[in-house]
């Protein structure tokens, strides 16, 4: 809903606090997520993702959510995809190049990084989307990341407290290869 | 031979890549030996006749220092860039192959970056392109896999790491020297230095600019630019081009996504006795206001259906500062290969 996803963006602030509220909730519930299996829930939660991003921010369910870095305003709603915007075309006033009664995404992408408090990773280069990713989950993701990540450091700190620092140094350019690709765009 | 290109080698072949340099080609060389540049656009033919592209380039020929190959502007069909640079790199020229994203994956798309640098094009310019809607083919598929940043990226990646976006290696690597475009003459203003930042930090080393016809925006600009540093990261060339007419800039101002021209300007136009005089004229004094601009490196001439006027205009401005710019009929080389050049063209 066009009106619903303006007023999502004008109240930017409000949403990433919620979401990060939820981020926690859902590193809580983690393990019990697991317990049940990330494949028998995709189903499920994707569909809730569906319904409630699709009604606040028109989500297309792209599956690698950027909203926190796109100032809530979803990239996949620009009608040529970019997911770092805006591009040269925009109208007077702010307009859509190709749907010029919508304002662009990305002017109001802007905006609402502007109120949030994360805002400044609207300057993030995100990159092309995964089209293999495309009708899951972007929460089930989420968690498979965080919880990913929070085992890296886990193990990053054990091998700290018995070795010597060169292999601190190893391990952490080691993971910063592995999440490499995938930084930035764990969001949401 | 001219100053910097003593090593210039029979047309058609790689000059050498000088050290620190990303691409072999006369762009880059010029524009690290701190000249104004001078570049511009040819229109590809609605044909397959190959000579109508040697005739459109030659008219550009020692006013221009690289010439962009368009990749379906406007959504437009015409005859490929990639084919564009294919037919003019092999008489020696120095081209800017424009990649869309509006008509090719990634897949596609790295294909054709290895296939330029491999026929001699050594600057790439990555657009996400224009909407289908603006073309000849509204009801066509719009791809867009990829948006420019992406497209830099990528690029970048397949240059200096010398690996496909996947992780496969390549061989040899592209060695291109790589461009965007930025538009700093729509909203929204405060974000637009921002978002040439994120170029750069894609891969973007140099960047021509929409058609410039206000030259206080372009300042305001300029001077975010300077503050954050980003003249220093990247080279930065000012789109310009002579309007024919009042109307025809109206047509443009009302048609034409992402080309602002003030009312002043069709004002102008609208007060001279010939318009198209005027608008030549108001082309050449855009030149030497942004000529002098702190951070500007050159300018892109784009006159559409008035590509003629191209060395009237660069030599009215008087930008190049007495420099002849390579091309082709300069080459005084071998004389079987000048009367190779000479059939071709």
């Amino acid at each position: 809903m066009y009106w619903l996803r303006r007023w999502s963006v004008r109240h930017s602030r409000a949403l990433e606090a919620t979401y990060q509220l939820m981020e926690r909730c859902l590193l809580g519930i983690a393990p019990a997520v697991s317990r049940i299996g990330h494949s028998r829930l995709e189903k499920p939660v994707a569909a809730v993702e569906k319904v409630v991003k699709g009604a606040l921010f028109d989500c297309q369910m792209c599956g690698q959510c950027v909203l926190s870095s796109t100032g809530m305003s979803c990239p996949m709603n620009c009608p040529k995809s970019i997911r770092n915007g805006p591009c040269g075309g925009v109208r007077e006033g702010g307009f859509c190049e190709v749907k010029p009664e919508m304002r662009c995404v990305w002017v109001e992408g802007w905006q609402g990084a502007a109120n949030m408090q994360n805002g400044a990773q609207i300057a993030t280069v995100q990159f092309a989307v995964d089209h293999r990713l495309k009708g899951h989950s972007s929460w089930l993701r989420v968690m498979r990341m965080k919880t990913a990540e929070l085992a890296d450091t886990a193990d990053i700190a054990r091998t700290a407290h018995s070795d010597s620092s060169q292999l601190i140094a190893d391990t952490s350019s080691q993971l910063s290869r592995k999440h490499g690709t995938t930084a930035g765009e764990d969001r949401e | 031979m001219k100053k910097g290109f003593e090593d210039e080698p029979v047309p058609g072949y790689p000059l050498p890549l000088l050290p620190g340099h990303s691409s072999p080609g006369r762009l880059e060389r010029t524009l690290r030996a701190g000249h104004f540049v001078v570049t511009s656009e040819l229109a590809p033919p609605d044909s397959a006749d190959p000579a109508a592209v040697y005739e459109r380039a030659s008219l550009f020929d020692g006013y221009v220092d690289a010439i962009n190959a368009t990749d379906g502007s406007g959504a437009h069909c015409h005859m490929g860039s990639l084919a564009v640079c294919a037919l003019l790199t092999r008489l020696g020229y120095a081209l800017i192959q424009q990649i869309s994203c509006r008509d090719k994956n990634r897949i596609a798309i790295q294909g054709d970056i290895l296939g330029g640098a491999a026929m001699g094009v050594c600057n790439m310019l990555c657009l996400s392109g224009d909407g289908v809607q603006t073309g000849d083919h509204p009801e066509a598929k719009p791809v867009f896999d990829l948006d420019c940043m992406s497209l830099l990226e990528i690029a970048r990646t397949m240059r200096d790491e010398a690996t496909f976006q996947s992780g496969r290696k390549l061989d040899h690597p592209p060695h291109v020297f790589l461009g965007a475009a930025a538009n700093p003459f729509v909203a929204p203003f405060d974000w637009r230095p921002l978002r040439l930042a994120k170029k750069i930090a894609a891969g973007a080393q140099f960047v021509q600019t929409q058609y410039c016809y206000d030259i206080p925006r372009l300042k305001e600009y300029m001077s975010r630019v300077r503050d954050m540093g980003l003249d220093e990261k990247v080279f930065l060339i000012i789109g310009v081009g002579p309007l024919a007419s009042a109307r025809s800039a109206q047509w443009i101002r009302s048609n034409v996504p992402g080309v602002h021209i003030p009312d002043s300007i069709i004002k102008r136009l609208e007060g001279a006795e010939n318009q198209k005089a005027e608008g030549l004229q108001l082309c050449v004094d855009l030149i030497q206001e942004i000529r002098d601009i702190k951070g500007v490196h050159g300018v892109h001439v784009m006159a559409y259906r008035q590509e003629h006027a191209v060395p009237e205009i660069v030599t009215r401005a008087g930008v190049l500062e007495g420099r002849t710019p390579w091309h082709p009929s300069a080459y005084d080389g071998d004389a079987t290969v000048q009367q190779h050049m000479e059939n071709m063209q």
